[in-house]
């Protein structure tokens, strides 16, 4: 097979695999849905890894080609194609490997459900979406995969559509990321009009060209074309990565079964947004404003959705805004152009994160659906298997040395630190506070559901047991690059080069390239060195203070809640965005809505104009119709009058 | 077979069908059906070969058929089509067999309801194969008989009202462009369209020419605010009566704006544009949340389809802002491919959305979205459809619903933020309105014992709803071919309207 046979196979095979289970689901019944759909996703891997080993360790070239011409019109290329490099490899096996092993926990956590087949039919759907958006080579294919990855949520946070919190849960997903769309596909008509094609190749080219033409929006304001181009993609990226103020939708995606959470709501789908501002670092590079931006939201989202996290009782919804918060952190890489680091991050994120869904997801099987830590507690006693792998999640999310999230996470602090534009300086705040609540929130969840006494009430706990191999091995699987990966790659890929193909960063820009002695000893120096550095004791606090609340003095949360009550309310209120959301923006909406069909349409255009004109022509008709009453004197005697009128006219203008 | 009057037999082949059920019908009620059905499949294997002797390189007139009609005043029975009009001929006669499917279960006089709808294909040919303007007018007002029909016998219970309106809109609308045509004889002595095209007029004569075109075919597309007809229209028709309305008989509008309005007084489109662009621009935002507000089905997509019509006036009326904006007619071409594939797709996707009403409506005999709930529960075929339709309704890529939209869109950039930034709001809107709708039909638990009865599709439905999906998808996944048809047609549309005709 040649290197292009291969590629194509990638995202088709969970393609066909999606079209068998799901059109064929009754003819290949639940174990045929779930070999058909896991040997797809298991071929889309092996296939990906292939790519990745010829990428990373045998020099393969940058390959960048068409498919097939999607449409050629008024002299414009629309093409279907793949650009595969480092970037793209990376992203691939990520996505591919994450996917697999969603795929095989699937088998238990849904293996009572009578949506077996669709699940696994959307589940491969979604890997053939995600694979076709990191393995575009052009701005069209992009948006495709960018809309098919959403639609595929979609279906899934609205997989239980019996449920009534999922399918309004799944409608506000998919508007609130058309929002983002909305600013997206701004930003591509913005660049097939300056740059003149919508081919990745061509645009970073023309990139110079433009940089420096302004464009006009709203009366005398001139914009750079650059900062307007990237600030519009960007705001795709925070509708699909959820950064504040267009979040709102991925905590309310928990209604989604849990392997979803995981696969789309942690690890792939929500990092598209960091995905594509790395991919076009070239276009990023060419506007400091942008960045500046991107740096500001991605600290705001990764400090206050932290802070939510905390007060959080529902186990998924915690790891939800622990997601919010860690792609904030992605988000500030890549505001201080440290796009390599940021997708270093989105790495380790997606296996520890996704370790840490599927773990919670082991849970509320064991609980039979129960996800509200005030009834857990004490689990680890009955799902040893479980709480370790729970744990390992854990120590890689608050960047415990030597783990996988360590790594990135301290390098985007320090990457942080050495930047120099607008926002740097309370982006530097929020990455060193977001790393004590990571902590608080990381150990709260660990100590609520797996430690302490227990508050399962008798028939929970009777049941409650470690869950099967399908499930368990996953997280074995997950746990291992949770804990080695960082320690792995780290030198390679942000140091060694392995990325240069993929990311450009400017000279006056790379901060990146400026951390390389850190790592002069290698990783273990620097992970021997992580046990000094004031982002490890803010990390040891936070977990202090989960210890000291969560495991000895129980009674103290509720103390303190007590005292901040304003606080706790203005958290458990996250904001008020979904209050500003539903009751003002939505209601306005609508108001407009019936507003507009019955003022405009129905009263106005309908009522006065068309009908009211009927009704003249009819009121006129029945004055006419008095004229013709069929009397023949009534006749006669017009006649007359008109005779008289006429000679009398006559008369009178001679 | 190439040179058989082609354009001709599929304009008769209909309409002789449609003689035979009615004479018939009476005796032989088992033949209706297989004939009627016959017909319209005969039409099409007919138009795809047209489509096969196709030549999309040039722009020039194909399959031309001319005779003399009416010779004291030079009216010829001319036809010819080009990348503009076969697109539209194609969707024409696959509609014409979808809906006599879809009539299959018809009881009440059967054979002059299928007789009814293959005449008005018939005349729906003729009108996108006529050159000759009045030979166009005839087609274009004679449609209206049997649609007029087709509402006012087998539509709803306020169907009086329907097709009154609906008459007396379209009507209303034709008579300036007769007038409008009658005048251009007068100075130029040809009905000929190709002569239109070139003949030489003043800029007054020309802007008062473009608003009476732009009355007849406003009326059609629907613009707003001559869209009111259309809602009442389309929820008193009979299902078939709604698709064809929906698919085809929007786009006689759009394509008079194209084969007459622009290029035949291109300098008043020019002076005018920004009317039409305002109205399309209103057409999407306001119409598009009117939609959100419906609660008939029906209604709502007849909503959707205004707004989605505001895309193809948009995009044919966007070369002449492109021109001032950016200096070049770069974009010009992509607006105007980008308003036929819309137009392609709004035919197959309001279809499907109609005919996936009409699925309901069947069973339960109710439009309101309010007696339905948790369809999905007992019809999850059809709900894999019915969000297959709704999704590509509300664009989304790789479905035909996308191709048109987001060339417009791109098209609108060249010439104005503003425009784009409107247009796309369908974006938000469309995505609202279809995706509630689904919503509300089709998820949630089973909400009465009507829904609790529902059997899924049938035969005949899946055979319908299957052909629209793989077109919907097919056009999506691949639009090449449709805009390699019309390529050289836009092309040379463009080059010709730039062209100043006053001296």
């Amino acid at each position: 097979m040649n290197i292009e046979t291969i590629l194509l196979l990638i995202p088709l095979l969970p393609l066909l695999g999606c079209l068998v289970a799901g059109l064929f689901r009754h003819q290949v019944g639940r174990a045929g849905a779930h070999w058909v759909t896991i040997l797809a996703v298991a071929g889309s891997f092996v296939l990906s890894s292939y790519v990745a080993w010829e990428v990373f360790f045998n020099d393969l070239p940058v390959l960048n080609y068409s498919v097939y011409a999607w449409a050629i019109t008024d002299g414009i290329r629309f093409e279907i194609g793949f650009l595969v490099d480092s970037l793209t490899a990376l992203m691939m096996v990520v996505v591919t490997f994450v996917s697999l092993m969603v795929h095989i926990y699937t088998i238990g956590y849904m293996h009572e459900d009578d949506g077996y087949q669709r699940f696994f039919a959307y589940i491969n759907l979604f890997t053939f979406a995600m694979l076709m958006l990191v393995m575009a080579n052009n701005f069209l294919q992009l948006f495709f995969g960018w809309e098919a990855v959403g639609v595929v949520s979609y279906l899934l946070i609205g997989f239980w559509f019996k449920k009534d919190s999922a399918v309004k849960a799944n409608l506000k997903a998919f508007l609130v990321n058309r929002i983002g769309d909305f600013g997206f596909l701004l930003g591509i008509g913005a660049i097939l009009l300056y740059m003149g094609s919508l081919d990745y190749a061509e645009v970073f080219a023309a990139t110079p060209a433009v940089e420096g033409q302004t464009i006009s929006i709203l009366g005398g304001m001139e914009w750079q074309v650059m900062t307007f181009i990237c600030i519009c993609l960007f705001i795709g990226a925070m509708g699909k990565s959820a950064q504040v103020p267009l979040h709102v939708w991925l905590p309310d995606s928990m209604e989604g079964p849990t392997p979803i959470s995981a696969l789309i709501h942690a690890a792939t789908m929500v990092t598209a947004g960091i995905f594509m501002v790395a991919r076009l670092s070239p276009m990023f590079e060419a506007s400091v404003t942008a960045l500046s931006f991107i740096l500001i939201i991605g600290a705001i989202t990764a400090l206050f959705m932290g802070l939510v996290g905390i007060v959080q009782n529902d186990i998924k919804r915690v790891i939800a805004y622990s997601t919010l918060s860690q792609l904030g952190y992605m988000t500030v890489a890549l505001g201080v152009s440290a796009y390599s680091v940021a997708i270093f991050h989105l790495m380790t994120h997606a296996f520890f994160k996704a370790l840490l869904f599927l773990a919670a997801g082991s849970v509320i099987i064991a609980l039979h659906h129960k996800q509200d830590m005030r009834q857990m507690g004490g689990l680890s006693k009955y799902m040893p298997i479980t709480a370790a792998t729970a744990w390992i999640g854990s120590l890689a999310l608050i960047g415990f040395p030597f783990f996988s999230g360590f790594y990135s996470k301290d390098l985007i602090i320090e990457a942080v630190k050495l930047a120099d534009r607008p926002g740097v300086a309370f982006a530097t705040f929020a990455v060193y506070a977001g790393v004590l609540i990571t902590a608080l929130y990381s150990f709260r969840m660990l100590y609520l559901a797996f430690h302490g006494p227990t508050r399962m009430d008798e028939e929970t706990r009777s049941h409650a047991h470690e869950s099967p191999w399908v499930v368990t091995i996953p997280l074995i699987l997950l746990a291992i690059p949770s804990v080695l990966i960082g320690y792995f790659t780290v030198v390679p890929l942000l140091f060694g080069g392995a990325m240069a193909d993929s990311i450009i960063v400017r000279e006056a820009h790379d901060v990146v390239a400026q951390l390389a002695y850190k790592f002069e000893n290698g990783p273990f120096a620097f992970g021997l060195h992580g046990f000094v550095t004031p982002v490890f004791w803010l990390a040891m606090t936070g977990v202090a203070i989960a210890t000291y609340i969560y495991l000895f003095n129980p009674g103290l949360a509720e103390t303190i809640k007590q005292r901040l009550l304003l606080v706790w309310k203005i958290l458990d209120k996250k904001y008020g965005f979904d209050e500003l959301y539903q009751n003002v923006l939505t209601a306005a909406g609508l108001k407009v809505a019936s507003g507009l069909s019955r003022g405009g349409d129905r009263f106005l255009i309908d009522g006065l104009i068309v009908n009211g004109s009927a009704r003249v022509v009819g009121k006129l008709a029945g004055v006419m119709r008095h004229l013709q009453s069929g009397f023949l004197f009534h006749y006669a005697f017009a006649m007359i009058i008109g005779l008289v009128a006429i000679v009398a006219s006559f008369v009178l203008l001679r | 077979m190439f040179d058989w009057p082609l354009l001709s037999l599929l304009i008769w082949i209909p309409i002789v069908g449609a003689v035979l059920l009615a004479a018939i019908g009476n005796r032989m009620p088992h033949l209706v059906r297989p004939l009627a059905l016959a017909t319209a499949l005969l039409a099409f294997v007919l138009s795809l070969v047209v489509y096969a002797g196709f030549d999309a390189s040039t722009s020039a007139m194909q399959f031309q058929e001319k005779a003399v009609w009416i010779a004291a005043f030079d009216i010829h029975y001319h036809l010819g089509i080009d990348g503009l009009s076969l697109p539209l001929i194609l969707l024409t006669t696959l509609i014409g067999v979808l809906v006599i499917i879809g009539g299959w279960t018809i009881t009440d006089r059967a054979h002059l309801y299928m007789g009814a709808f293959l005449v008005l294909q018939g005349l729906m040919v003729g009108m996108f194969a006529a050159l000759d303007a009045l030979l166009f007018y005839v087609f274009f007002e004679a449609m209206l008989v049997p649609m007029f029909l087709i509402i006012g016998i087998w539509g709803g219970p306020n169907r009086i009202y329907a097709t009154i309106k609906f008459f007396l809109f379209t009507f209303f609308g034709s008579v300036f462009m007769l007038i409008a045509l009658i005048w251009m004889y007068l100075q130029g002595g040809s009905f000929a369209i190709l002569d239109l095209h070139q003949l030489p007029i003043s800029l007054s004569a020309q802007i008062w020419i473009f608003l009476a075109f732009l009355i007849a075919f406003a009326v059609k597309v629907p613009m707003w605010p001559v869209h009111t007809w259309l809602p009442d229209a389309h929820v008193e028709a009979p299902t078939g009566g709604s698709v064809v309305l929906a698919a085809v008989m929007l786009k006689i509008g759009g394509y008079g704006l194209i084969r007459f309005s622009l290029p035949i007084v291109p300098d008043a489109a020019a002076e005018l544009d920004w009317l039409v662009i305002g109205l399309s621009l209103v057409a999407i935002a306001y119409i598009g949340f009117v939609a959100l507000a419906q609660s008939d089905m029906k209604k709502l997509i007849a909503y959707s389809s205004i707004s989605h019509m505001g895309f193809v006036t948009l995009g044919l009326f966007l070369t002449f802002a492109i021109l001032r904006n950016t200096g070049e007619l770069t974009g010009a071409g992509l607006g105007i491919s980008g308003a036929m594939v819309q137009m392609i797709s709004h035919g197959f996707i309001s279809g499907a959305m109609f005919l996936a009403v009409g699925v309901l409506y069947d069973r339960v005999h109710s439009r309101e979205i309010s007696s339905y709930g948790g369809v999905a529960n007992t019809m999850p075929w059809f709900a894999m459809f019915a969000v297959l339709f709704f999704m590509a309704n509300s664009g989304l890529p790789g479905t035909s619903g996308f191709v048109g939209e987001f060339m417009v869109i791109l098209a609108a950039f060249h010439a104005n933020f503003w425009f784009a930034f409107v247009a796309a709001l369908t974006l938000l809107l469309g995505a609202a309105y279809s995706l509630w709708l689904v919503k509300r039909v089709f998820y949630g638990e089973v909400a009465n014992d009507n829904v609790a009865g529902l059997k899924d599709l049938g035969k005949r439905e899946w055979i319908m709803l299957t052909v629209l999906a793989v077109l919907v998808l097919g056009v999506g996944v691949w639009p090449y071919p449709l805009l390699e048809m019309m390529e050289a047609s836009v092309q040379n549309l463009v080059e010709h309207i730039v062209v100043s005709k006053l001296n």
